[in-house]
């Protein structure tokens, strides 16, 4: 190799090794930078804003006086959140319904999730394929396909009515207990395919060796495969309760007027009364409650990636 | 197994399987209803998808989310791809745990929260360079590749690590440099894991109404949208076609995608098996 | 390469078939000082090591105690944390793999899956730019001389092990690298056919000329092959040395004990006079004659090594041996073939192991459990170890 003269090719060679990396790295960390992380501090300084009939409606954080900046951080828009039960109400209301969405996919998805990891190969993967092609379909449509279903007029009611068990039509779309349905059905993959993953990936003779030593099924299930499927249950749980906590086309199409969540609060307060800085408050206000569980997300994703090497 | 444990497991899996598909059963079966109520039926027609194709409204925004998805979808997995590649293989650095933390919090993020924090970002990007003018399709195909990369990137870091990566430094042994060791070795390997990611963003993209409605500008109706407005009326027999298609035009893919995966494992395992000559 | 020049290479080759007592020679390739630190963990401790051309230079040693971290310094793939690397004289700081003149077989094959056995073995000559005809022609002969031209058009998943291990080598061999680094290369191989490749590897390294440095943690494979073992341990390497040195002149009970079998016996340096030296030992009961000189003056807590089958077993105090024969009882039996071992309880309570070749077909062993027999050994069968 002569060191006298490097061809061009040689050139670009050198500079990719020297810099390749930098750059390999560099592209998608400032994307996310860019797209994902600088937005939230702007939700921040928006939500410390007043908001105002301008274009955009709201005042700025920091105005060129003569003497200096001018720093107008207004704290109103949080007091407001809290001096209002409506946001209290939506707040609290999100965790329950998110939680308690998530304790019944769970209870669905586990068994589930356990029945397909115990089916024997070509079975495995037909149901497999079953849980995760929903999951590939619109869910929006999902969500409609409920509407059909639990309306009034819907599928259920014409039913009961028609085999004369009910004479007035059940109310269960606009209710709560839709917004569960809703939940539970549009996110129940997201809860089967971690769990289904932990679960495969459990040595069978494990179990074997706890009814060798003469434990029963039952007990044997509780005492080996729960805790070993813990990784999967918190992955799956969080994965539905975290979006669960912000949904907001589920409470929208299927829930009533009264059920209010903080992810349909938010669109309100930005679509109908246009008001941004309560909207990024409110974002924010979710964003500090949800910071916990995402990190703790994070930390099982990581995790897992590691004990995968 | 124990038979009590099989039957139980068997009907919730039963249970399970007819929670999910019963609804969309009945969605593809009322599309062909003569009659306008979801409670009657009114005979076989397929009135409701010749109105679907006369309507415009409806076609234009079907088109727009088409363009919105390929185009997030491939920028998807030009930044995605690097992104999967730095978590499975690029060992430590600096500034790793926020790199993950990137990647990792798209995945559940309320859409709400990303929607209007994207939205604020452009306005402010608006203020400050005049970039983006207003908002539209560019707006959105940000917004999209923006969490489309992260499931981009999560699809091929767990392909990576299931990978051997003494077969990278083999090449590299064998006197390749990393980038000809990415273009002849890492890619083909990860082709499949490619092609997923570009099929799971493809449909996210399509899918999304929360992000789209707020990063959206006029002209730019996207078709979730469209069908939001239309559903948050009630049901219609028009989008009960529409979303007959949009199953039936997925699921082919899917199960088209998935018996070439089989088809070409079988052949693998039966090579092996044929061949004598391999053992010994 | 030609036939002459080959020729010549041997001649020369076993001119100094053994460089490294050659204070002249120059070693082709050499350790420094060299450190490797994870973290906090010393995966290896301040190697220094000499390679010399031609050599089949094995590394020993237990699991984790950085061996394969040893071989990819060499390679390129870990950065040293401290010291230097040479290889024909050239400091390999700062040189990445793909530009370095070694090639490694590694201990998963890391073969290209997607690629057939002909364009593995061709990928390294592609990158060096040769000619098409060229490539064809060296990729057959390697093919050739691993025995796999009928398989060139498979995929490595169409093969079995022994034969993925095959593509493997001629992989890296056909580039014709001044240093193959094999890591584990039979390891996953079964019993006979691991024997069996061990040949052909030597022979294959014979043919070429080769420098192969091999990491092994299977001492019968690296002294079947090995011209030299270095035996490493928690990061460090405790002694080198052809495989006869090690065997039979242990510096260390480490060492001993690694390889093959031993007895070792505690005792302390009572007397060092000029025939014999008397190390007095509690465990043994009694005194152990050595008729060679030994490191320490009196007082010096030592260590006898005692192979197996340096060991006499018989039914009467024989009547010449005044000294080193200690009387116990037969505990276990392993009867193995070829050999059968003996596990005897000697008076002072100390269980020593005895083997004898099992040279005529008996209809029983000679011993049975619970004889009483006499444990004997000549003076200079021991090796006395200071630590
Ligand atoms: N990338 C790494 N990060 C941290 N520690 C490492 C790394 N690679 C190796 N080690 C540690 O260094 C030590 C030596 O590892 P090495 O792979 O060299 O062992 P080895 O002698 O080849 O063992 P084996 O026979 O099991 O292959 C081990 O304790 C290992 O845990
Ligand atoms: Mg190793």
């Amino acid at each position: 190799m002569s060191e006298i003269k490097p061809t061009l090719k040689q050139r670009f060679d050198r500079w990719m090794i020297r810099h390749g990396r930098v750059l390999v790295i560099g592209l998608p960390y400032l994307w996310l930078f860019l797209f994902f992380l600088v937005p939230f501090l702007i939700v921040l300084k928006i939500s410390f804003a007043t908001a105002e009939y301008a274009q955009p409606p709201y005042s700025a954080l920091f105005q060129w006086v003569d003497e200096g900046v001018n720093v107008a951080i207004n704290f109103g828009n949080y007091l407001f959140l809290l001096s209002d039960s409506l946001y209290i109400t939506a707040y609290l209301n999100s965790i329950r319904i998110a939680a308690i969405s998530t304790v019944i996919t769970l209870l669905i998805g586990y068994p589930m999730a356990y029945g397909i990891a115990r089916a024997k190969g070509s079975t495995r993967n037909l149901l497999l394929m079953l849980v995760i092609l929903p999951f590939w379909t619109s869910f929006l449509i999902r969500v409609y396909a409920w509407i059909g279903i639990l309306d009034r007029e819907g599928l259920i009611n014409a039913a009961l009515m028609g085999m004369h068990i009910i004479s007035e039509p059940l109310i269960m779309r606009q209710t709560e207990f839709a917004v569960y349905i809703g939940i539970v059905y549009t996110y129940l993959p997201f809860m089967i395919l971690p769990l289904y993953s932990t679960l495969e990936k459990m040595d069978g003779s494990l179990l074997e060796a706890a009814l060798d030593l003469g434990c029963k099924p039952w007990k044997a299930f509780l005492k080996i495969t729960l805790p070993l499927s813990m990784p999967g249950v918190l992955a799956g749980s969080l994965l539905v309760f975290i979006p669960a906590v912000g949904e907001f086309v589920i409470p929208e199409l299927l829930g009533g007027p009264n059920t209010l969540m903080i992810g349909r609060t938010l669109w309100n307060e930005f679509f109908s009364n246009r008001d941004w800085p309560i909207a990024s408050s409110v974002a924010i206000a979710m964003l500090i409650f949800l910071v916990v569980p995402i990190m703790y997300f994070q930390h099982i994703q990581g995790k897992t990636e590691e004990a995968g090497k | 197994m124990s038979g009590k444990r099989s039957i139980f497991l068997t009907s919730a899996l039963c249970f399970g399987f007819a929670f999910l598909y019963v609804p969309i059963l009945l969605v593809i079966i009322y599309s062909f209803n003569e009659g306008k109520l979801v409670t009657v039926w009114a005979g076989f027609s397929t009135k409701w998808y010749v109105e679907l194709f006369q309507d415009d409204g409806m076609i234009d925004a079907a088109w727009n989310s088409l363009r919105i998805g390929v185009m997030s979808a491939t920028l998807a997995l030009a930044i995605g791809t690097p992104a999967g590649l730095v978590m499975s293989r690029f060992g430590r650095f600096k500034t790793r745990t926020m790199f993950s933390g990137m990647i990792a919090a798209p995945l559940v993020m309320p859409d709400v929260i990303t929607g209007l924090s994207l939205l604020l970002l452009f306005v402010t990007m608006e203020q400050l360079i005049g970039w983006p003018e207003g908002r539209g399709m560019t707006t959105i195909v940000i917004a999209h590749t923006t969490f489309c990369a992260a499931y981009v990137a999560v699809v091929i870091q767990s392909r990576l690590a299931g990978m051997d990566s003494s077969i990278e430094e083999a090449a590299m042994d064998l006197g390749a440099k990393p980038t000809k060791i990415f273009f002849l070795i890492t890619l083909p390997m990860i082709l499949p894991a490619l092609m997923a990611g570009w099929l799971l963003s493809f449909t996210l993209s399509l899918d999304d109404l929360v992000i789209s409605s707020f990063v959206a500008g006029p002209g730019s109706t996207t078709l979730p949208m469209k069908v939001f407005s239309s559903v948050r009326l009630g049901v219609s027999p028009e989008i009960n076609a529409l979303a007959t298609l949009i199953i039936v035009a997925i699921s082919i893919l899917i199960i088209i995608a998935s018996i070439l995966v089989m088809r070409s494992e079988r052949q693998r395992s039966r090579q092996i098996q044929d061949d004598p000559g391999i053992v010994g | 390469m030609s036939q002459g020049a080959n020729q010549q290479e041997a001649r020369e080759c076993v001119q100094s078939s053994q460089p490294w007592n050659d204070p002249d020679a120059v070693p082709f390739i050499r350790f420094e000082k060299v450190t490797k630190k994870f973290g906090d963990f010393y995966a290896v401790d301040d190697v220094s090591l000499d390679i010399y051309r031609h050599e089949l230079f094995a590394l020993l040693g237990g699991s984790g105690c950085g061996k394969t971290t040893l071989l990819r310094m060499l390679a390129g793939f870990e950065e040293l944390t401290d010291g230097k690397i040479f290889i024909d004289g050239v400091d390999m700081a700062g040189v990445p793999p793909y530009e370095r003149p070694t090639n490694m077989m590694f201990q998963s094959y890391a073969l290209f899956p997607h690629m057939s056995v002909e364009t593995n073995v061709a990928f390294g000559l592609h990158q060096d730019g040769y000619s098409k005809s060229e490539i064809k022609d060296r990729v057959a002969d390697m093919l050739a001389l691993v025995q796999m031209s009928k398989f060139a058009k498979r995929k490595p998943h169409q093969l079995s092990g022994g034969q993925r291990q095959r593509v493997a080598l001629a992989r890296s061999l056909v580039k014709q690298p001044k240093v193959l680094l094999l890591d584990e290369p039979l390891g996953a191989l079964d019993k006979k056919l691991r024997e069996q490749t061990q040949f052909e590897l030597v022979n294959i390294q014979e043919k070429l000329g080769t420098t192969f440095v091999m990491v092994t943690h299977d001492q019968e494979e690296a002294m079947t092959m090995a011209s030299r073992i270095a035996v490493m341990n928690e990061g460090v390497i405790k002694q080198k040395g052809t495989p006869f040195e090690l065997y039979e002149y242990p510096n260390s009970r480490f060492t001993a004990n690694f390889l093959g079998q031993v007895n070792l016996i505690e005792g302390t340096l009572v007397d060092d006079d000029e025939k014999y030296a008397i190390i007095r030992s509690d465990d043994i009961g009694g005194d152990i004659y050595i008729d060679h000189a030994v490191q320490g003056h009196e007082g010096t807590t030592l260590w006898v090594a005692l192979r197996p089958e340096r060991l006499r077993l018989c039914t009467e105090k024989p009547e010449d041996s005044a000294h080193n024969c200690f009387g116990g009882k037969v505990e276990e039996i392993g009867y193995l073939g070829g050999l059968s071992t003996y596990h005897v309880r000697l008076d002072s309570g100390l269980r020593i192991k005895v083997s004898e070749p099992n040279t005529h077909r008996h209809n029983e062993p000679r011993y049975t459990w619970e004889d009483r027999v006499w444990v004997t050994w000549e003076t200079g069968s021991a090796s006395v170890l200071n630590q």
